[in-house]
């Protein structure tokens, strides 16, 4: 089947490629199409792992604290965090519906959708900073406690991630508004958010067990 | 003014030793050649037209070589100059520090930056071809991974001239080369040129797991792929799950350098067996990554040249998927002396043997496949039976160490240099001159000397176990690893003289690869047919060295081997060009963005090796608008016309 | 752009699927707040059940917002993920119990 692609190639395609019966949507029908998204959730495992190790760090040096604040005393802020887990929760959503705008091919809906899932992510953004910046003016650093540490670097790659996804998300805006939905601009926005929705699962982790096990414990 | 800038210099470059600015003359000499030569042949635009921009996979396998051979002649005089500083007592040919260095950059440079483009070439060079592809899946990104690698590599190898190398040993473990311990730019080096190439391996992961899943010719299916490939896959499943374990270690130990963070320290609740831990969970799969392409070469060796199907096919297969399975599960046996508990030094011993099984059965599928072959006695297959040979033993080796009570013995004393020396050169170096030697005619269009060829393999095998049988001896014998010098009264010289002698005949094996390729280049056989050895998969089915586009019809596969058995069907590519219209071949355009981009990379990381931030924020914000310019990139293909191919398989005297 | 149809899989004009995975979503993560801040059970109990309702929200993601069910040939990155969780846990799992042989609570 992945010849009839080839022939049809990129761009213009004459016939729709068809897997099992069904019709594959516009992102799979150009030749780059399938290979970069299968790329792309190679790339998600992968990202997995440099989470998993952050994760892992982060367990491990958790209770070394060097007699400083401890996370229990740390995330003592429970409408701060959950605020910010909401909005990406909800920013994944909207990104989820961007996709369905650009499958009925209503390219308004998809910009309007993607426009509110920046805006959703510079907030998220925000909070965070905000977040740090208290911590900071508490005296709570990196270089305080192998604790705070693993914490920030955990938190922070994942905000380096959205920060990215932003970016990103904003250039492929720009495309579509230029070019429409075509091939090439609908396996773009395809993969954007497949990496949002890959960072709102780490963020649920983030919030799980780095958040919510400061307030158990 | 004047002064400030003598004392910056000073410190900025590497002073005061005889042997550096030898090497600071000749490395400006041969700089300054090159760039005379290229100017007055008025090749600039050449290099940058046909190589630095290409996102031909033969290329950048090419390129990947040429890489691999410079840094195995960097790492293989490192290793004779402690070697020499070795072979007596109480010797002062090298100092204390200089030896640090040296046996830093030994390792790091010939796992890294040798053993990873050197099998990145033979993917490069191979895989597409066997696939029956016209390129890898993603060209763009490939280029970005040689590129990556190649600045990764120049920013490390640049702290033998500026700033001074990394002493850290190749592991470089915290609390030592925390910033108090440490203070040099040296480690910087070291963090921040193994991160970028490190970036550039894990995209070839991803590039030729989705080649090898996507990209196969119509027919082949997965069982039907040729060992190589999945023994590239199962590489690259190692790769994409493993390197981000470095990439953190790395980055924690940065973060802890450069804003004082506590990951690793001994003070603020840090844990330096953490970045330990870490490390292995990298560290003993990337042993694995560059074994396995090593025994896809093997399997593809010994079937070609004993004329028969490879024994054993699926539980090849089968042992390939277990191993790079199974890799990830024995990290722990690295650091079995630190103290944790006996279930865990039980379980990740037990892991590390069971290792040795699926391994066993390739060795067991090789020596059926050789009996009752005909096997031709060319110089792949020397290499792959001396493979065979020491990888088996130093195999064995391995599983002694995996045990614990023999681990608490022997850890970090010269039994261990034996063994990993023993699976890395007579395992992965042997395995990869195998494949360098059976796949060279489709690289260069030409072979390789036999004679030659030979006088090279005796020397480097023999000089191989002169050089590290004495060192198991040494190990027993408590000499422990990075000792700079050692008492005349220990009673190791002679062993020691015995494997410094073993080292210089390795390295004039190597003089002796040398000579063979400089005079195969005018005199070798040229390859005409493009099937020298009468090979069994696709890439001897196009010429020698193949076209820009590899297959001008892709072949239709039915069986496994399937070049072979086309011709045992009496058909070849050449009838399909008779048969079938040419089409149109849809290619990827080139593109100096990969170069520049990682440039960028480079400019970065040389900025943070000094903490220059404003250079290290402009490095930063180019690799940004860059990889903004690409993400606004739509069109990056090209098709060739369909008369441009039918002229070009013409000229090639296939139509 | 002249392309009829978006998706052979008949798309709905209301987005029901997205609209059900957005509402699961926020009942995981409130459950898991909720049982957070209700210190009824032991903290390893409470882990756990957080845990399990982590993992239900990847499910939730994949399923209802990545289509990770879909591809145009063999569903590969359904294994890489699968290999890629595995190998997550023996990294976290192996970490801490290899680690914990002298943990220092400072």
């Amino acid at each position: 089947m992945s010849t009839a692609i080839h022939k049809s190639s990129h761009g213009s395609v004459h016939e729709s490629p068809k897997y099992k019966g069904k019709v594959l949507p516009l992102e799979y029908t150009s030749h780059e199409g399938p290979l970069n998204i299968l790329g792309f959730w190679i790339f998600l495992a992968t990202d997995l792992i440099l989470f998993g190790c952050l994760f892992a760090t982060y367990f491990v040096l958790r209770t070394h604290v060097d007699g400083g604040v401890t996370d229990k005393e740390l995330f003592d802020n429970i409408t701060s965090f959950t605020a910010e887990t909401v909005i990406l929760l909800t920013s994944s959503f909207t990104s989820s519906l961007a996709i369905f705008a650009m499958r009925n091919n209503n390219k308004k809906r998809l910009i309007g959708w993607l426009i509110v899932t920046v805006i959703l992510g510079l907030s998220f953004v925000g909070l965070e900073l905000r977040e740090f910046i208290e911590y900071y003016h508490e005296g709570y650093t990196m270089s305080r406690s192998a604790f705070l540490s693993g914490f920030f670097t955990l938190v922070g790659t994942h905000g380096c991630h959205v920060s990215l996804g932003i970016i990103w998300m904003i250039s492929i805006i720009t495309q579509i508004a230029r070019y429409g939905i075509d091939a090439i601009n609908a396996r773009k926005t395809f993969i954007i958010s497949l990496y949002w929705h890959f960072l709102d699962i780490v963020w649920v982790f983030i919030f799980s067990v780095v958040y919510l096990t400061g307030v158990v414990s | 003014m004047l002064d400030r800038l003598k004392e910056f210099a000073s410190n900025f470059f590497v002073t005061g030793e005889p042997m550096i600015y030898m090497s600071d003359v000749a490395i400006v000499l041969v700089s300054l050649a090159i760039i005379f030569t290229l100017t007055y042949f008025k090749k600039w635009k050449w290099l940058w037209r046909e190589w630095i921009t290409t996102v031909d996979h033969k290329r950048i396998g090419i390129m990947y070589l040429i890489s691999a051979l410079l840094m195995l002649f960097r790492g293989g005089v490192d290793a004779l100059l402690m070697r020499t500083q070795l072979a007596l007592p109480n010797q002062h040919f090298l100092d204390a520090q200089h030896y640090n260095e040296i046996f830093t950059t030994h390792g790091t440079i010939m796992i890294l930056f040798m053993a990873m483009p050197f099998i990145f070439a033979l993917f490069n060079i191979a895989v597409p071809l066997q696939l029956g592809a016209r390129d890898v899946a993603f060209p763009y990104l490939n280029a970005i991974s040689f590129w990556m690698f190649f600045f990764g590599a120049l920013l490390f190898n640049l702290s033998f001239v500026i700033g001074g190398s990394p002493d850290g040993g190749w592991m470089s473990y915290p609390p030592l080369t925390e910033l108090p311990t440490d203070p040099g730019p040296g480690e910087n080096f070291y963090l921040l040129g193994l991160q970028i190439s490190g970036i550039g391996s894990i995209a070839t992961g991803i590039n030729f797991i989705v080649t090898i899943l996507k990209m196969r010719a119509p027919g082949m299916k997965l069982m039907k792929m040729p060992l190589f490939c999945w023994s590239v896959l199962a590489s690259c499943i190692v790769i994409i799950f493993a390197f981000p374990a470095l990439t953190i270690a790395l980055l924690l130990l940065m973060i802890d350098r450069m804003a004082g963070a506590h990951f690793f320290t001994m003070t603020g609740g840090g844990n330096p067996m953490m970045y330990i831990n870490l490390f292995w969970v990298w560290g003993h799969p990337e042993v694995y990554i560059v074994i396995l392409p090593a025994f896809g070469i093997l399997s593809e060796v010994v079937a070609t040249f004993s004329r028969k199907k490879i024994f054993g096919y699926a539980s090849m297969v089968a042992s390939l998927m277990v191993i790079s399975i199974v890799s990830y599960l024995v990290w722990a046996h690295h650091y079995f002396v630190m103290g944790a508990s006996a279930g865990v030094n039980s379980f990740f011993g037990v892991a590390s043997m069971i290792i040795g099984i699926p391994t066993g059965v390739k060795i067991f599928n090789w020596i059926f496949t050789m009996f009752r072959g005909r096997v031709r006695m060319t110089l792949p297959i020397y290499w792959t039976m001396a493979m065979i040979t020491c990888f088996a033993f130093g195999g064995m080796t391995g599983i002694m160490l995996a045990a614990v009570p023999i681990d608490y013995q022997v850890h970090n004393s010269y039994f261990l240099i034996a063994h990993f020396h023993q699976t890395l050169i007579g395992g992965v170096v042997f395995g990869l001159l195998a494949g360098l030697y059976y796949w060279w005619p489709k690289m260069f269009g030409f072979k390789l000397n036999e004679r030659l060829g030979k006088w090279a393999f005796w020397f480097f095998n023999i000089g191989f176990y002169v050089c590290f049988m004495p060192q198991y001896a040494l190990g027993f014998m408590g000499m422990t690893r990075r000792v700079y010098t050692y008492p005349a009264d220990a009673g190791w010289t002679s062993m020691n003289f015995t494997s410094t002698i073993g080292a210089y005949m390795m390295g004039v094996g190597f003089i002796f690869m040398v000579v063979q390729i400089l005079y195969s280049i005018k005199y070798g056989e040229r390859d005409l047919t493009g099937d020298p050895w009468d090979g069994r998969t696709l890439e001897w089915s196009v010429p020698s060295p193949a076209p820009e586009y590899n297959f001008a019809h892709i072949p239709e596969v039915e069986e496994r081997d399937a070049w072979w058995e086309m011709k045992q069907k009496g058909q070849s590519l050449v009838q399909l060009n008779h048969q079938k219209p040419f089409e149109p071949i849809h290619m990827p355009n080139n593109s100096g963005r990969p170069f520049i981009m990682s440039l960028f990379f480079f400019i970065a990381g040389f900025g943070l090796v000094f903490n220059w931030w404003w250079m290290g924020a402009v490095g930063l914000l180019g690799v940004a608008v860059t990889m903004v310019l690409r993400s606004q990139e739509r069109h990056d293909s090209h098709y060739i016309p369909a008369e441009e191919v039918q002229r070009s398989e013409a000229a090639l005297g296939r139509f | 752009m002249s392309q009829p149809t978006m998706n052979g899989n008949k798309a709905p004009h209301v987005p029901m699927k997205n609209l059900v995975g957005f509402l699961l979503s926020l009942i995981l993560t409130f459950a898991a707040l909720g049982l957070g801040l209700a210190h009824v059970m032991s903290f390893g109990m409470v882990m756990f059940i957080i845990l399990i309702l982590a993992v239900l929200q990847i499910v939730v993601q994949l399923y209802f917002f990545m289509h990770f069910t879909e591809s145009d040939g063999p569903r590969y990155h359904i294994i890489g993920l699968a290999i890629a969780v595995f190998f997550v846990i023996c990294i976290i799992g192996g970490s801490i119990w290899a680690m914990t042989f002298n943990s220092q609570a400072l």
